[in-house]
C-alpha cells in the first residue's frame, strides 16, 4: 500500500515541474519526448496499480490532494472549488464541475484542477462522470501522467454489460490523448470492433483515426480492423467505418471491392453524415473502376468541332465512332447511380452536394441534368450553403452549359443577396449565356449597373465583356453599350468599362478608331489609374489609327508624368516608345523628355524601362543590332486576351470538396483517379452468395428496405441497365430479406431459393436475378409489430368479407413470384384476420370445383388463428391461361365459406427476361392476326416513362425490356408459356401507341382492354 | 473533421470555445477577424477562410459567428450544414439562440456539442436523440433538480440511436394526441417597371408538431401533388412511396420538424397576389421629386392581405422625404436612404397610398437609378400555389388523433424588386 501510495504523488510532482516549463509555450502541447521516456521506464509498475482498482485510486487521489495544497500556494482562487469536488455530496460536486466547464468554455485554463477532477471519474453521478469526461478530454494531453489514474475506470467501463457504458468508456478511452496508453486503445478498438452492439462497434470506427493520428505506426493493425469493420452490415457502422478509411487508409482501394455492392444497397439508410463520407469515397472508387461513360461523347464532340470548320470530314468522323466498341455501363457503375439518385432529395445540402458531385464526376453526361434541380434548391437556404453550392455550379456550368439552362432565372440578382453572392451568381450567368439566351442576359445586366453596390457593378461590367468575347453575336451590342457607360457619372463604372473595352478593342481594333477617339478624351477626367492605363495602352498600340490624336495625349502625359500611379507611368513609356517608333517627327522631344523623367523616377522598374527603352528605340553607335528590329518588337501583332473564367478546368478537384473550393490542394485532399483506358476485373466485386447467406440472417433488417423493395422494380425499370445487375451481393440481399419473410408465408420459398444461387451460370443467373427483383414486389412487410399496411403494393382482393365470414376476413393478391411447386401456377397470397373473439381453427381448402384442366395447390392448413391475428399463407393456381374463376370452400372448424377467385388477365403471365433484339425478332414473328394495335390518349397521371413503365407493370405481370428504345415488356402465359409482348410508343400530343402480341389472341385482346384503361386513368 | 469550434459575438469576442481534437490556440481566429475587417457587410465575410495551418468556415446566424476550424480535406457543406444544425439545436433547446442563452446555459451547450461530435465526425445529430441524452432546460426542471439532485443527462443509450427509426424516441405518451402540419408558402418574385414579371417562384415548407403516443405511422396526401415541382424530404418520409403514388409516408419524429419543403416552378404561372403602382419622379434643375405609391390586392381568393410592409432603398441624392400614407406609419432613414412603410392590413375597398415629395440634394443631378421596392406580406388560410391537403391518415395505433392544418402565404426575402426596364444599349 504505502508503495501504491507514492507513485501518484511522485507523479504529481512531475507534473507541476513540466507545467511550469510548458506554461511559456503555445497551447498547443505536444507530448513531450522526454517525459514519455520517463514513462515508459516506468510504465510495467505503474500499469499494475493503474489495474488495481478504484479504491486505490481514490486513495491516491487524495495522498497526491494533500501533497498538492502542502507543496503549492499558487491555485488558491480555485480552492473552494476542489473542496467541492472532494465532498461527498454529488450536489456540490456537480457544481463545481459546472463551474469549471464554463471555465473551459471561455477559454481559461483549467488544468490547475486536473488532480482533483480526475478521482470523480468513477462518480456515481452520471452527470458529474460525463463532465468529467469532458474536462479529461480537454486536458489530459497535458498532464499525461494524472490522467493515467483514470485508465482502470475505463478498462472497467469497456466490460460493462451496457452498452451505453461500454461505448462511452472506449469514446474518453480513445480521446485521451495519451501516447503511453496506445496499447490499450489498441486492445480496446479490436474487442470492440467484435461487439454484439453495432452501437459500440461504430464507437470502435471512431476510436480508429483518433489512435492514428495519436501514432501513424499503428496503421497496419488498425487496417485489419476496418477490414473487418468494412464486412459490417449495419447502417450504423457504415458511415464511420467509411470516415475511418478515409482518414487512414483512402489509398487501400482493395479493401472496397467486396463491400461496394453491400454500401451502394445500405446507403439510403445510413444516416446523412455517413452518407456523404460513402459517396465521396464510392466517387473515387468508380473513377478507378469502371469506364467513362462519355468517352464516345469526347469523340463525337471532336468531331463536331471539326465539322465545324469543314464537313469534308465528316466520313471519317463517323467511322471513328463506329469503330469505338458500344459502351456498356458496368453493372456496378449503374447500381451506384441508381442508389445515390433519391438522396437528391435529402434535407441536408451537403447530401446533395455529394449527389451532385458524384453524377458530374461518373454519370453519362445525359444523366447529369438530373441534379440540376435539386442544386437550384440548395440555392434558397443559407448563404453560406448558396456560396459554397454556387462555386460548384460555376465550375459544373462550363463543363455542362445545358444542364441549368432551363433554371436560368433562378440565378438573377436580387438587390438583398450579399456581394459575394451576387458576384457568383454573375459568373454562373455568363458561363450560362448562349445565343439565345444572351439577350435577356444582358437586360439583366442592364439593370445590375444600376446597382448601388460598386464592386457588385464593376463585377457586372466584367461580365458582360466576358459574354461579347465569347458570343461574337452581340460583341458589337456590348461594345456600344459599354462605350454608353463611359458617359455614366460614376467613375469606378467608367474605369471598369475601359478596362473591359480595351479587351475587347484588341480583338477587332480597325473598325473602332472613333471608340478609341473617344477614349482618349476621357483620359482628362478619369483618374482611375487602371483605366488610365487601359487607355494609354490603347493609343500606343493603335495609334496609326489615331495619327492626329496620340501625339497630343503623349504631351498631356509628359505634364503630369510625375504625379502619375506606376502603372500609368509605365504606359506612358510605352505609348512614348511606340510614337517614337511610328511618328518619330512630331514625338522625338516629347519621348527623350519623358525618358529623362523616368530616369530619375523612385520607381526601380520604371527606371530600368526607362533604360531599356532607349537603348532600344535610340540609335546609338554601338550596339544598335537591337534597333531594327524596334518596330517589330513594339508593335508587333498581339493576340487578344481571353476572358477565361476562374472557374474553367477547376473540376480536375472533386466537386463540393474544400480543395475545389479554395482551388488550391487542401492537406488530406486525395485526387480524383482518371478513368482506366480497360475496366478492372468486375468479378473482385463478387461475394460468395452461400456464405454471405449464413451471415445475413444476424443482420438487422435495414428500415424501409421492404417498402422500398415494393418499388424496385419500377425503379428498376426506369434504368436501362437492370439486365447487368446480376450481381450475386445484391440478389442475395435480397434473398435473405425474401428469406425472413417467406417465414410468415409459409416457408414455402425459402427451399427454392436456397436451391437456385447453386446453378449460378451464365444467363441463367442473369434471368433469376432479374425474376428475384420482379418478385420483391410482392414481398410482403413482415414485421408484425410495425405498422406498414401489408399488400400496400399489390392491388387486393376481397375474398371474403369479415360480415360474410363471421368475423374472419380473408383477402388474396396476386404474389407474382414464381409458385415453388409448380411452375405453371399462379402464386395467390391469401391474407387471413381474425376479428372474432375466440381463434379460428383449421383453416384449410376443400372441395375445389374447378374448370376442366384447371388445377389448385392448396395451401398447408393453418391450425390456429388466434383472435386479432392476421396470417399470410400461399397457394397456387394453375388458372390454364383463361380468366375463369377458380372455385373452392374455405374451412374452418366450424364453417364452410364458398369462395371463388377470378384472375385479371395480366396475373396470367410471368415475365420473362429478354434483350431489345431478342424482343424484335419474337415480334416480328407474331404478326398479323396476333398483334393487337389501339392509340390512346395517357391520362394527367402517366405523362412520364416511368409512370407508363409502372401502370403497365401494374396492370399485368410482364417485365420491361431493358436498354429498349420504346417501352417495351416481355411475358409469358403461365400454363402454355406463350409469349406475350406488349410495347407502348409515346407521341407528343398525349397519345401513345400500344402493341400487344400474343399467340392466345383471347389473351392479347383482354389484355389490352387493361393495359388501356390503366394507363389512360 | 472538425477541429475545434468557436463562438464570436457582433462585437468580435470569443465568448465560447470547443475541442474536439487536440486544442487549437483561440489566435487562428484572427484570420477570421481580419477577414471580417475587410468585409463591408457582416455577411459578405467568405464562408472558407485558408490560413496557414488550419481552414476556417464559419456560419452567421443570430449575429453569432459559428467558426469551425478544420486540419484537412473536408466537404465545406459538410462542415456548414452541421453548424446550422447545431443553431437549430440550441434554437431548440433554448427557444433563442443568442449570446446570452449560450452563456446562461453553457453546461448545456457543452453537453450538446460533445455529443453531436465524437473526434469531430457528427454523431448525434437528431433532437429526439439529443432531447433523451440531455433533456432540454426548463424552470421546473432545474428547480426539482437542485432540489433533488438529479440530473438532466439520460442514463440509458436512447432507443433511436440503434433502431431503424432514428428520429423517434420510443415510449412516447401524451393525453391528447394531436398532429399540426402547416404549410407555409413564400413567393419571391422580381417585376419590372411595367409590371410584368421577370421572375416568379414559390417555395413552401410543411412544418409539422405531431405529439402523438406510440409509433404512429401517418400518411398524407394530396389533391394536387403534380404541382410539387421538386421537393426534399425529412429523412423519416419514404421516398419510394412518394416516388410511386406521390403520397408522403412516415413515422414522424416527436414534437417539431419540417416534414417536408417544395418548390413550385414558374411554369405554373404564379400569381402576385398584390399589384403597386408607383410614380417617382425627380426634375432635372429642381431640388423637389414626386413620390407615389399604391397598393392594392390581386386575386387573393377574398383572403386579406395582412402584415403588409413596404420597404424601398432611394437614390443617395435624396436628402428627405415629405410623405402622407393614407394608413399605417412610414419612416425613413436619412443615412441609409431606407424608406419603409407599415402598412397593415390591405382594405380591398379604401386602398392604401403613400404620396408626397422628396427634397433632393441642391446642385445633385437628377439621379439616374430607379427604386426597387420590396413589399412584404402575409396571407391567412391559403397555399398561393394552390396545394391542398387530401387526408391524414394514421395506422398502427388504436387512439383517434387530433389533426389540424393550416395554411398560410407570406412574401420571401425579396418579395418584389420593382425595378427599371432597362432599355437596350
Amino acid at each position: 500500500m504505502q508503495r501504491l501510495l507514492q507513485l501518484p504523488a511522485s507523479a504529481v510532482n512531475m507534473v507541476k515541474t513540466a507545467q511550469g516549463q510548458e506554461e511559456a509555450k503555445s497551447p498547443v502541447l505536444t507530448p513531450d519526448g522526454s517525459q514519455a521516456t520517463w514513462y515508459s521506464a516506468v510504465r510495467p509498475d505503474e500499469l499494475r496499480h493503474l489495474r488495481a482498482g478504484g479504491e486505490v485510486e481514490d486513495a491516491g487521489a487524495s495522498a497526491e490532494e494533500g501533497a498538492n495544497t502542502g507543496g503549492q500556494a499558487q491555485p488558491l482562487r480555485h480552492d473552494d472549488l476542489k473542496e467541492m469536488l472532494d465532498s461527498n455530496k454529488d450536489s456540490l460536486k456537480l457544481e463545481a464541475m459546472k463551474r469549471i466547464v464554463a471555465m473551459m468554455a471561455r477559454g481559461k485554463n483549467a488544468s490547475d484542477l486536473f488532480p482533483a477532477v480526475v478521482k470523480n471519474v468513477a462518480c456515481k453521478n452520471i452527470e458529474v462522470k460525463k463532465l468529467v469526461y469532458v474536462y479529461l478530454v480537454r486536458y489530459a494531453e497535458e498532464q499525461q501522467d494524472l490522467a493515467l489514474l483514470s485508465i482502470s475506470t475505463f478498462q472497467r467501463g469497456l466490460k460493462d454489460p451496457n452498452q451505453l457504458i461500454r461505448a462511452s468508456a472506449l469514446r474518453v478511452l480513445s480521446s485521451i490523448r495519451v501516447t503511453i496508453i496506445i496499447p490499450i486503445m489498441m486492445l480496446a478498438i479490436k474487442d470492440a470492433a467484435s461487439d454484439m452492439s453495432p452501437y459500440v462497434r461504430k464507437t470502435a470506427a471512431h476510436a480508429i483515426p483518433k489512435l492514428y493520428s495519436l501514432d501513424p505506426e499503428q496503421k497496419e493493425p488498425l487496417i485489419e480492423v476496418i477490414e473487418k469493420l468494412l464486412a459490417d452490415k449495419t447502417t450504423l457502422v457504415a458511415g464511420s467505418v467509411v470516415m475511418a478509411f478515409e482518414g487512414v487508409c483512402p489509398e487501400r482501394i482493395d479493401l472496397i471491392h467486396k463491400n461496394y455492392r453491400k454500401l451502394c444497397n445500405l446507403l439510403i439508410d445510413v444516416e446523412e453524415w455517413g452518407q456523404v463520407v460513402i459517396i465521396n469515397m464510392l466517387t473515387r472508387y468508380a473513377r478507378t473502376q469502371f469506364l467513362n461513360p462519355n468517352a464516345n461523347e469526347v469523340l463525337l464532340e471532336e468531331g463536331e468541332e471539326k465539322e465545324f470548320y469543314g464537313s469534308d470530314e465528316e466520313e471519317g468522323k463517323e467511322e471513328k465512332v463506329e469503330k469505338k466498341k458500344p459502351y456498356v455501363m458496368d453493372p456496378d457503375h449503374r447500381l451506384l447511380l441508381r442508389n445515390t439518385k433519391p438522396l437528391l432529395q435529402s434535407r441536408n445540402a451537403a447530401v446533395v452536394m455529394a449527389v451532385a458531385q458524384l453524377y458530374f464526376h461518373l454519370a453519362p453526361k445525359a444523366e447529369v441534368g438530373v441534379t440540376a434541380k435539386a442544386l437550384v434548391r440548395l440555392l434558397r437556404s443559407h448563404s453560406e450553403v448558396q456560396f459554397v453550392v454556387l462555386q460548384n455550379v460555376a465550375t459544373m456550368s462550363i463543363k455542362r452549359k445545358g444542364m441549368f439552362e432551363t433554371y436560368l432565372k433562378s440565378f438573377y440578382i436580387r438587390s438583398t443577396d450579399p456581394t459575394q453572392i451576387k458576384v457568383l451568381k454573375l459568373e454562373v450567368l455568363t458561363n450560362l449565356a448562349t445565343e439565345t439566351s444572351i439577350s435577356i442576359i444582358l437586360r439583366e445586366f442592364q439593370t445590375y449597373i444600376k446597382s448601388m453596390d460598386k464592386d457588385f457593378v464593376a463585377a457586372t461590367i466584367q461580365a458582360i465583356g466576358r459574354c461579347a468575347t465569347n458570343i461574337g453575336e452581340v460583341r458589337d451590342t456590348c461594345l456600344n453599350g459599354l462605350v454608353q457607360l463611359l458617359s455614366n457619372r460614376d467613375e469606378l463604372v467608367v474605369a471598369e468599362s475601359v478596362v473591359v473595352i480595351k479587351k475587347l478593342l484588341q480583338m477587332q481594333p480597325e473598325q473602332h478608331s472613333d471608340i478609341i477617339k473617344h477614349m482618349a478624351k476621357l483620359i482628362e477626367n478619369i483618374q482611375v489609374p487602371m483605366a488610365r492605363a487601359s487607355i494609354l495602352w490603347l493609343i500606343g498600340e493603335y495609334c496609326e489609327h489615331v495619327p492626329k490624336i496620340a501625339p497630343d495625349v503623349l504631351r498631356k502625359m509628359a505634364k503630369s508624368f510625375t504625379s502619375e500611379e506606376d502603372i500609368v507611368k509605365l504606359q506612358i513609356l510605352n505609348l512614348a516608345a511606340k510614337l517614337y517608333l511610328t511618328n518619330s517627327k512630331q514625338t522625338k522631344l516629347l519621348t527623350q523628355y519623358v525618358l529623362n523623367l523616368a530616369k530619375y523616377d523612385q520607381n526601380y522598374d520604371i527606371r530600368d524601362r526607362a533604360r531599356f527603352i532607349r537603348q532600344l528605340i535610340v540609335p546609338t553607335d554601338k550596339g544598335g543590332a537591337l534597333s531594327k528590329y524596334a518596330k517589330k518588337l513594339f508593335l508587333a501583332l498581339k493576340p487578344a486576351p481571353i476572358l477565361e473564367s476562374p472557374f474553367k478546368d477547376r473540376d480536375h478537384f472533386q466537386l463540393g470538396s474544400l480543395s475545389h473550393l479554395l482551388n488550391v490542394k487542401a492537406g488530406g485532399y486525395q485526387e480524383l483517379p482518371d478513368w482506366p483506358e480497360t475496366a478492372p476485373d468486375p468479378s473482385v466485386r463478387n461475394v460468395e452468395v452461400m456464405d454471405k447467406r449464413k451471415e445475413k440472417k444476424k443482420v438487422e433488417k435495414p428500415f424501409y428496405s421492404d417498402s422500398e423493395d415494393e418499388s424496385r422494380l419500377t425503379e428498376s425499370a426506369d434504368s436501362d441497365s437492370n439486365t447487368g445487375s446480376g450481381s450475386e451481393s445484391s440478389s442475395a440481399t435480397e434473398e435473405s430479406d425474401s428469406g425472413s419473410k417467406s417465414e410468415d408465408s409459409g416457408g414455402e420459398s425459402e427451399s427454392e431459393q436456397q436451391e437456385k444461387p447453386n446453378r449460378k451460370n451464365g444467363l441463367e443467373l442473369l434471368k433469376l436475378f432479374w425474376h428475384s427483383r420482379v418478385l420483391f414486389v410482392c414481398i410482403l412487410p413482415c414485421s408484425a409489430q410495425t405498422i406498414s399496411p401489408t399488400f400496400s403494393s399489390l392491388k387486393t382482393y376481397e375474398l371474403l368479407h369479415r360480415l360474410t365470414g363471421e368475423g374472419l376476413a380473408v383477402g388474396y393478391c396476386f404474389g407474382r413470384q414464381p409458385f415453388v411447386r409448380d411452375p405453371h401456377m399462379v402464386t395467390v397470397q391469401i391474407q387471413f384476420t381474425n376479428h372474432m373473439d375466440t381463434e379460428a381453427r383449421n383453416l384449410r381448402v376443400r372441395e375445389p370445383r374447378l374448370q376442366s384442366g384447371m388445377r389448385i395447390k392448396e395451401f398447408p392448413e393453418i391450425e390456429v388463428l388466434p383472435p386479432g391475428e392476421t396470417v399470410t399463407t400461399v397457394m397456387g393456381i394453375d388458372f390454364c391461361d383463361s380468366t375463369q374463376a377458380a372455385n373452392f370452400q374455405l374451412c374452418t372448424h366450424t364453417r364452410k365459406f364458398c369462395v371463388s377467385i377470378q384472375p385479371p388477365v395480366g396475373e396470367l403471365m410471368a415475365p420473362v427476361f429478354m434483350l431489345e433484339n431478342e424482343f424484335k425478332k419474337e415480334q416480328g414473328q407474331l404478326m398479323g392476326m396476333n398483334e393487337i394495335k389501339e392509340t390512346l390518349v395517357l391520362g394527367e397521371a402517366c405523362q412520364s416513362d416511368y409512370a407508363i413503365v409502372q401502370r403497365v407493370t401494374a396492370a399485368a405481370n410482364v417485365g420491361q425490356v431493358p436498354c429498349g428504345s420504346d417501352q417495351e415488356f416481355a411475358g409469358k402465359t403461365m400454363t402454355s408459356n406463350s409469349l406475350v409482348l406488349v410495347t407502348v410508343i409515346t407521341k407528343r400530343d398525349r397519345t401513345a401507341q400500344l402493341t400487344v402480341n400474343c399467340e392466345k389472341m383471347v389473351i392479347g385482346t383482354m389484355l389490352v382492354k387493361d393495359i388501356l384503361h390503366a394507363l389512360s386513368q | 473533421m472538425i477541429h475545434s469550434l468557436f463562438l464570436v459575438n457582433s462585437s468580435g469576442d470569443i465568448f465560447l470555445e470547443k475541442h474536439w481534437k487536440s486544442v487549437v490556440s483561440r489566435s487562428v481566429c484572427d484570420y477570421f477577424f481580419e477577414a471580417q475587417e475587410r468585409a463591408s457587410e457582416p455577411e459578405n465575410v467568405p464562408p472558407v477562410i485558408p490560413t496557414p495551418h488550419h481552414y476556417l468556415i464559419s456560419v452567421l446566424r443570430h449575429r453569432i459567428y459559428f467558426v469551425a476550424v478544420i486540419q484537412s480535406e473536408v466537404p465545406p457543406l459538410f462542415v456548414i450544414e452541421f453548424l446550422h444544425r447545431v443553431v437549430d439545436t440550441f434554437q431548440d433547446y433554448f427557444g433563442v439562440c443568442t449570446e446570452a442563452a449560450i452563456k446562461d446555459n453553457v453546461v448545456v451547450v457543452y453537453e450538446l456539442l460533445e455529443e453531436m461530435l465524437d473526434n469531430g465526425f457528427p454523431l448525434a445529430t437528431e433532437s429526439n436523440i439529443l432531447k433523451e441524452l440531455i433533456k432540454p432546460p426548463t424552470i421546473l426542471r432545474t428547480v426539482v433538480n437542485t432540489i433533488t439532485g438529479s440530473t438532466n443527462v439520460g442514463e440509458q443509450l436512447p432507443t433511436g440511436q440503434l433502431s431503424v427509426v432514428p428520429w423517434r424516441r420510443t415510449g412516447v405518451k401524451y393525453t391528447n394526441n394531436e398532429a399540426y402540419f402547416d404549410v407555409v408558402e413564400e413567393i419571391d418574385a422580381i417585376i419590372d417597371k411595367s409590371g410584368s414579371t421577370i421572375t416568379a417562384e414559390i417555395q413552401g415548407v410543411i412544418d409539422a408538431c405531431v405529439k402523438l403516443s406510440g409509433m404512429p405511422d401517418l400518411t398524407l396526401s394530396f389533391m394536387n401533388p403534380r404541382l410539387l415541382d421538386d421537393v426534399s424530404f425529412h429523412p423519416c418520409v419514404r421516398f419510394k412511396r412518394w416516388e410511386a403514388e406521390r403520397i408522403l409516408s412516415f413515422i414522424p419524429p416527436d414534437g417539431n420538424f419540417r416534414l417536408l419543403s417544395y418548390h413550385v416552378s414558374s411554369q405554373n404561372l404564379v400569381a402576385i397576389p398584390v399589384y403597386v403602382k408607383h410614380n417617382i419622379t425627380f426634375r432635372e434643375g429642381s431640388s423637389q421629386g414626386r413620390f407615389e405609391l399604391t397598393l392594392g390586392p390581386k386575386q387573393t381568393m377574398g383572403k386579406a392581405v395582412e402584415s403588409v410592409l413596404v420597404s424601398s432603398q432611394l437614390p443617395r441624392g435624396v436628402l428627405n422625404v415629405n410623405l402622407n400614407p393614407s394608413q399605417g406609419t412610414y419612416t425613413f432613414d436619412p443615412v441609409t436612404k431606407l424608406l419603409s412603410w407599415d402598412v397593415g392590413k390591405i382594405n380591398p375597398q379604401k386602398l392604401p397610398s403613400l404620396k408626397g415629395s422628396m427634397s433632393l440634394q441642391a446642385g445633385a443631378s437628377k439621379p439616374d437609378e430607379n427604386p426597387t421596392i420590396n413589399i412584404q406580406f402575409k396571407i391567412q388560410q391559403m397555399a398561393i400555389s394552390g396545394l391542398k391537403v387530401n387526408r391524414l391518415d394514421m395506422y398502427g395505433e388504436k387512439y383517434k388523433p387530433f389533426k389540424g392544418i393550416k395554411y398560410m402565404t407570406k412574401a420571401g426575402k425579396v418579395p418584389e424588386g420593382r425595378r427599371d426596364e432597362a432599355a437596350l444599349p
